[in-house]
């Protein structure tokens, strides 16, 4: 393409003892001085592509050019013109801002009179001045991106790549963070900027959808969603339960792809087919179909194929719990305290049998912290945990035993294979012999694990591991089950199958607690805290913290929107 | 019961399948069979003596052949003046040089006191020593046969002995004592790197929350490591008596019973560290830190009662130092669990404190 | 210009590895805590000479004469003599390891010396389950014996046969202490786990922490990023070679006597080949477990075993002989000894330097060969 940038050409790359390529001839040329989304979830491939770029990697087949130079053969002329910003931003952490900066500053020769005024400026642009000897490991997620930032903005390159730069930061943070980059690319930069959010890919001019290695599209993302236009509808003001009404959609032919919003369910339809009325989806009397705008991540699923359909085999053989209302997970003025800084303060809630309680936050704001002290794995400064009536910090075994608990980056043994993964878990909640056997073998069938029995958890792939990680937790038949960050990183279909599953349990009354930074997960849940900077600042269901956001300016937030608005309702909220 | 039989199981099988888990258990065994055995020895061979000889009679004559023949020497160097018996020692050349003064033969024919000096490099000085042991049998057994005069009432008639290993064999020191260090080495991996590595990839948070107790955690973090070390310590033991046929003398069950107190004690010092440890680094900067100082306190390097009264009393928190008796006891001179007792009963103390403070210590930290 | 920027590069990375040096607690247990431990250790705990002797006597015989033996053997300071008259009993605290060795002297002992005009034979045994100090016993006893003959022939001064006496001279340590050349030696080993652990540590966490990936995209060279790494734990491991010095001469009162140059000398070569091997096993590994196992294994064990610096070299078999030659700590061993104890000796010096040379070159050229400005 004329005026590109950055030209890729059938490039292939392969990793020894992998199973398919990391990047599988790949061609797609990216235009100067906008911001290009580098889009999929994990392992599609965006790492080892910025990797190319910057010269780190050299591809196995193929040709790639940036501003006309070979990253592997010009490497010393472009790596002055490539600001770079690897994931985890790259920081030394036991040195402070400023050390950091001046670090990379005298790498790049920015020395003198410039350095100063290099400094002045990217201190004052990144809020980071008053912090200057502050080390990097002591800053929150967002300061640390921004200092990686402003390490990779040290002198004067045209071409920024940006390695997932939203990972673990805070959604103010990254409205900062695009806000900035928005500024740079207009001063002539070029950005590339790599997310596994696909509601990210949304702001950008360009993007590159990638998944499993393949390409899936370039382009406009706004084209991307123009192809879905009018096949995109929610069902509103449901009778009964959304839940279910979203398993009797998605059976439907005609439609793609369904997602509960809040009270709602989102469903995008097939192309050239007619939406269903509320009555063909029994959604109840007052209820209507109303077309909405395609977002990124519908088109990215119309490009997958559709979402999995149908209905939960793991909830099929499991014995409905009696429905009631009393409270199985209580929140007591929780407080935790590591040194002088306060994870968690004061926090309360309570969650009802049979319902998805959400707890959502930015990496860092206090949800893991809180979760873990319900699980019993923290003991909290003060306040009480209750689950069932009991504080499971202190409780035998045979209140663990109504539990299920699945852990953030789906902890598994690598080492063993799956069916030693399925042996273990359940005979560590007392699973045996014949009963040890049927568990084993309903998680087989429901999941389709019987041609990845033999195979090493590690190797498997993230949505596999995240199905084993899910049976390991649920095949003792917990009441309550606990799920931290149960979908980060996964593609859309696997997410939308995870929740079909809990959407199958919940419907059999067992109550779900989980935690997630991904603003969208939040529809799922029945009711919601906020949580932010240790404190829980709103609690309600999805809609009513919308609707508690909701402005003039903005009449249909997002949960993002609501977050934001939220957070910045609070008192102190003076951030820049 | 069950509980802790899934667990032990799948800790086998992880040590098993786990490429890293298995290098580490294997490559120790191999190396430390390999090289200590071989070449951890304080023996003296193959080394070179230097003959200053000023004296031109027959005796010293004698006296050099035989030295010559001597089979902790394989060289002998002839010197021709003080020069060279100084380039020779400086350099390394010769581990000792034996001076023969002037009228040494003349003295030994008239029955005159007289003298032969040994130079020794200092830089080896236990070498020296033993070297300088060689040269003094040499010259007795010579005096006694020496046409010379009579066998003279300075010629000693001592017969020496040397129980559990008549040819002061290496081999039968190294073997026992890599019994204890290869079984520390393996029990310290197995409980406290195993958990700390379960606690960086998250999986120890999933047995926390489920129904095991900390108590049951320790004892299947334990029992791997039971057999485990006994696996390997058994390998050791078969490679010592069937491949460098070291007789073993003593109790089987003394042995294997001490064994298990012994990896008790150790597995208590290993689940102190995870308790700890939050990386696999730091647990493994800290079996280190403890492993070192422990062979080398053990008795195995440097015997303990050269240590100085102090460290002798601080080294008895030291498990390794009490079970390479009780190996060496049990293998080599068939001891009696009576004889053994002073050893035995230190490592059931450190074993309770250790697994005691472990447990108390798991409990607050994940209970 | 553009060597005034390789500088300043240069030296900014330098000054950031520093910068962690002081602040990791890791680093600092490498590099100070175990030092010290080690050089205490070695001070104190490993000491090869028998000071005082744990054996036994068996006085079968109660003659004036056996007594008149018996009593010389108390009067060593080397040995701490316990006396009884059963060989069971002594027998059985020799297998509790309660003796190291004991003298029988049999109940014709006075008896046979008057017949005869010789004594009846002595009987040594030793625990053999301890070689080296079964070795010390037998020599004291031997020593002992001869001590004891020869006061006797000359309060007599009665004819016998020759009068041969051996007059042991260890020059450089003339009361033969093992731990005036342990404690050189274990300087060998403490600059091994700087050099090799330490940096291999380090330079993994660089690969761990994705802070390598930031380094390679700027326009650093490759020959900058190995030099940044090398300088720091040069200087630190040249530092704690002069403390190590300073406390085993100050404290530890192990004499020294050779020259600082040729220490410095030494010591810049032999950091060259820990380095370069440190360097190399974090390169290959990239991860910092891994890295330390393999530094454990390829650097610390060969420096413990197969660097003469305890055991005896020249008596391993030839293929493990053969193998010590690749080991750098071996020469470093022989330089760190000499210099102590025997002083510049030029010649034993030059010799070893140039295998540390030698081991530099290759266990450093091999990094630069390995080391790609890429992520593989």
């Amino acid at each position: 393409m004329p005026g590109a940038i950055i030209e890729l050409e059938q490039v292939t790359r392969t990793f020894p003892r992998a199973q398919r390529p990391a990047l599988a001839a790949l061609t797609a040329s990216i235009r100067p001085g906008i911001v290009t989304g580098l889009v999929g979830p994990d392992g599609a491939g965006k790492t080892t592509l910025m990797r190319l770029l910057a010269g780190l990697l050299v591809p196995t087949a193929g040709k790639t050019t940036v501003t006309g130079l070979d990253p592997v053969h010009d490497g010393t002329r472009l790596r002055q013109i490539i600001g770079y910003m690897p994931q985890k931003f790259g920081l030394y952490e036991d040195l402070s801002v400023i050390e950091n900066l001046t670090l990379h500053a005298d790498l790049r020769g920015v020395v003198g009179a410039e350095r100063t005024e290099t400094f002045q400026r990217l201190l004052g642009f990144t809020g980071l001045d008053p912090f200057q000897t502050r080390l990097a490991g002591k800053l929150s997620g967002g300061m640390k991106q921004k200092l990686g930032l402003a390490c990779a903005l040290l002198g004067h390159p045209q071409i920024l790549l940006l390695d997932e730069p939203g990972v673990g930061v805070d959604p103010i943070s990254r409205r900062e963070l695009w806000q900035m980059v928005r500024d740079l690319v207009t001063r002539g930069l070029t950005v590339l900027w790599s997310t596994a959010y696909l509601d990210e890919a949304e702001l950008c001019q360009q993007v590159l959808l990638l998944n499993e290695g393949q390409l899936l599209f370039a382009g406009d993302p706004a084209e991307l969603r123009g192809r879905l236009e009018d096949r995109c509808l929610q069902v509103r003001q449901i009778t009964g339960s959304r839940r279910a009404l979203l398993a009797r959609a998605v059976r439907r032919p005609e439609v793609l792809d369904g997602v509960i919003q809040g009270h709602s369910v989102r469903l995008v339809m097939r192309a050239g087919t007619s939406p269903p009325s509320a009555g063909d989806l029994q959604a109840g009397p007052g209820a209507q179909v109303v077309p909405v705008k395609p977002r990124f991540e519908d088109a990215f699923m119309d490009l997958l194929g559709g979402g999995p359909g149908g209905e939960s085999a793991l909830a099929q053989h499991l014995e409905e719990r009696p429905a009631s209302q009393e409270t199985v997970v209580e929140a007591k003025n929780l407080t935790r305290k590591f040194g002088s800084f306060t994870a968690a303060d004061q926090i309360s809630f309570a969650v009802r049998r049979g319902e998805v309680f959400g707890l959502l936050g930015p990496n860092g704001a206090g949800k893991s912290t809180t979760f873990r002290m319900l699980c019993g794995l923290l003991a909290p400064t003060s306040g009480s945990a209750q689950v069932m009536g009991i504080d499971l910090k202190a409780s035998p075994g045979r209140a663990r035993q109504r539990l299920g608990y699945m852990a953030q980056k789906f902890s598994l043994y690598g080492s063993l294979s799956v069916r030693q993964n399925l042996q273990f878990f359940s005979g560590v909640y007392g699973l045996r012999q014949a009963g040890q056997r049927d568990a084993i073998e309903r998680m087989v069938q429901a999941f389709k694990f019987e041609p990845l029995l033999g195979m090493n958890a590690e190797a498997l792939p993230l949505g596999f591991k995240q199905r084993l990680a899910l049976a390991c937790a649920v095949m003792h038949e917990p009441d309550i089950l606990f799920l931290d960050e149960p979908t980060s990183g996964v593609d859309p279909a696997s997410r939308r199958e995870f929740w079909m599953h809990i959407n199958g349990l919940v419907a059999k009354g067992i109550t779900i607690v989980v935690t997630t930074h991904f603003m969208e997960e939040a529809e799922y849940c029945d009711r919601l805290a906020l949580v932010s900077r240790g404190k829980v600042i709103a609690a309600g269901t999805p809609d009513e913290l919308k609707d508690q956001a909701a402005s003039p300016g903005l009449p249909e937030p997002t949960m993002e929107d609501a977050f934001i608005s939220l957070v910045q309702r609070q008192p102190g909220e003076g951030r820049p | 019961m069950n509980r802790i039989l899934a667990l032990i199981k799948k800790e086998l099988q992880a040590l098993w399948r786990d490429r890293q888990g298995r290098i580490l258990l294997i490559m120790p065994v191999i190396m430390q069979l390999a090289i200590f055995s071989f070449a951890a020895t304080l023996e003296v061979k193959n080394n070179t003596l230097a003959i200053f000889n000023l004296d031109g009679g027959g005796a010293s004559v004698e006296l050099i052949q035989r030295l010559g023949r001597a089979q902790a020497f394989t060289r002998v160097l002839f010197l021709h003046s003080e020069a060279e018996l100084t380039r020779v020692v400086e350099e390394q050349e010769a581990l000792l040089v034996v001076r023969f003064g002037a009228d040494f033969s003349r003295g030994v024919i008239a029955r005159q006191p007289v003298a032969i000096q040994v130079i020794l490099d200092g830089r080896r000085s236990n070498s020296g020593q033993v070297a300088f042991g060689y040269v003094r049998q040499i010259l007795q057994a010579w005096l006694n046969e020496t046409p010379a005069g009579p066998p003279s009432a300075s010629v000693a008639p001592i017969i020496v002995r040397h129980w559990f290993n008549p040819n002061l064999d290496y081999v039968r020191h190294i073997i026992p004592s890599l019994v204890a260090i290869i079984t520390a080495i393996s029990t310290l991996i197995v409980t406290s790197l195993s958990v700390a590595r379960e606690r960086e990839q998250g999986t120890f948070d999933q047995l926390l929350v489920s129904p095991l107790t900390p108590g049951m955690i320790m004892v299947g973090k334990t029992v791997p490591a039971l057999i485990v070390a006994t696996l390997q310590a058994t390998i050791i033991i078969t490679a010592g008596v069937m491949f460098f046929r070291i007789p073993f003398a003593g109790s089987w069950l003394l042995l294997y019973g001490s064994m298990v107190v012994y990896i008790l004690a150790l597995a208590g010092f290993g689940l102190l560290m995870s308790s700890v440890a939050a990386t696999q680094q730091q647990a493994f900067l800290g079996v280190f830190s403890f492993l070192m100082p422990s062979v080398l306190l053990s008795g195995f390097p440097a015997p303990v009662e050269n240590m100085p009264q102090w460290l002798q009393y601080l080294d008895w928190f030291n498990p390794l130092r009490h079970f390479i008796v009780i190996v060496k006891g049990v293998f080599l001179k068939d001891a009696s669990l009576p004889q053994l007792w002073p050893s035995l009963w230190p490592l059931m103390v450190i074993a309770a404190i250790t697994l005691l403070a472990a447990n108390w210590l798991f409990r607050r930290r994940f209970g | 210009m553009r060597l005034r920027d390789r500088l300043r590069r240069l030296l900014a990375l330098s000054h950031k590895e520093s910068l962690q040096i002081v602040r990791d607690p890791s680093s600092q247990l490498i590099a100070l805590v175990l030092p010290i431990l080690l050089l205490f250790i070695f001070g104190f705990g490993i000491n090869l000479d028998t000071a005082r002797l744990r054996v036994g006597l068996v006085l079968e015989d109660t003659s004036p004469e056996a007594r008149l033996f018996a009593a010389s053997l108390f009067g060593s300071p080397y040995l701490d003599v316990r006396a009884g008259t059963s060989r069971p009993d002594m027998e059985r605290e020799l297998v509790a390891g309660r003796v190291r060795g004991f003298i029988v002297v049999p109940s014709d002992f006075a008896a046979h010396l008057k017949s005869a005009g010789e004594p009846a034979p002595l009987l040594v045994i030793t625990d053999g389950a301890e070689p080296n100090t079964a070795t010390f016993v037998e020599n004291y006893f031997r020593n002992a014996w001869d001590h004891w003959q020869q006061q006797r022939a000359s309060n007599q001064a009665k004819p016998g046969g020759p009068l041969v006496r051996l007059e042991p001279r260890f020059w450089y340590n003339p009361a033969a202490e093992s731990r005036n050349y342990l404690i050189p030696g274990s300087i060998t080993i403490i600059m091994t786990v700087i050099g090799a652990l330490l940096t291999s540590l380090v330079i993994a966490r660089e690969w761990e922490r994705g802070t390598m990936e930031a380094l390679l995209a700027s326009p650093v060279t490759r020959g900058e990023l190995l030099l940044s790494k090398l300088l720091p734990y040069y200087a630190l491991g040249m530092l704690s070679l002069l403390i190590c010095v300073a406390v085993a001469v100050f404290l530890l009162n192990v004499p020294f006597r050779g020259s600082l140059f040729a220490l410095l000398l030494a010591g810049t070569l032999f950091m060259g080949s820990g380095l370069g091997l440190g360097l190399l096993l974090s390169t290959a590994t990239r991860n910092q477990f891994n890295a330390a196992m393999a530094a454990l294994n390829a650097g610390f064990l060969p420096a413990l075993i197969l660097s003469g610096f305890i055991y005896e070299i020249r008596s391993m078999p030839v293929v493990i002989r053969a193998l010590t030659h690749l080991v750098p700590a071996r020469y470093f061993v022989t330089i760190m000894q000499t210099l102590f104890q025997a002083g510049t000796i030029w010649p034993v010096l030059l010799h070893a330097m140039l295998y540390l040379v030698l081991a530099s070159i290759f266990f450093l050229g091999l990094t630069v060969l390995k080391t790609r400005r890429r992520l593989e």
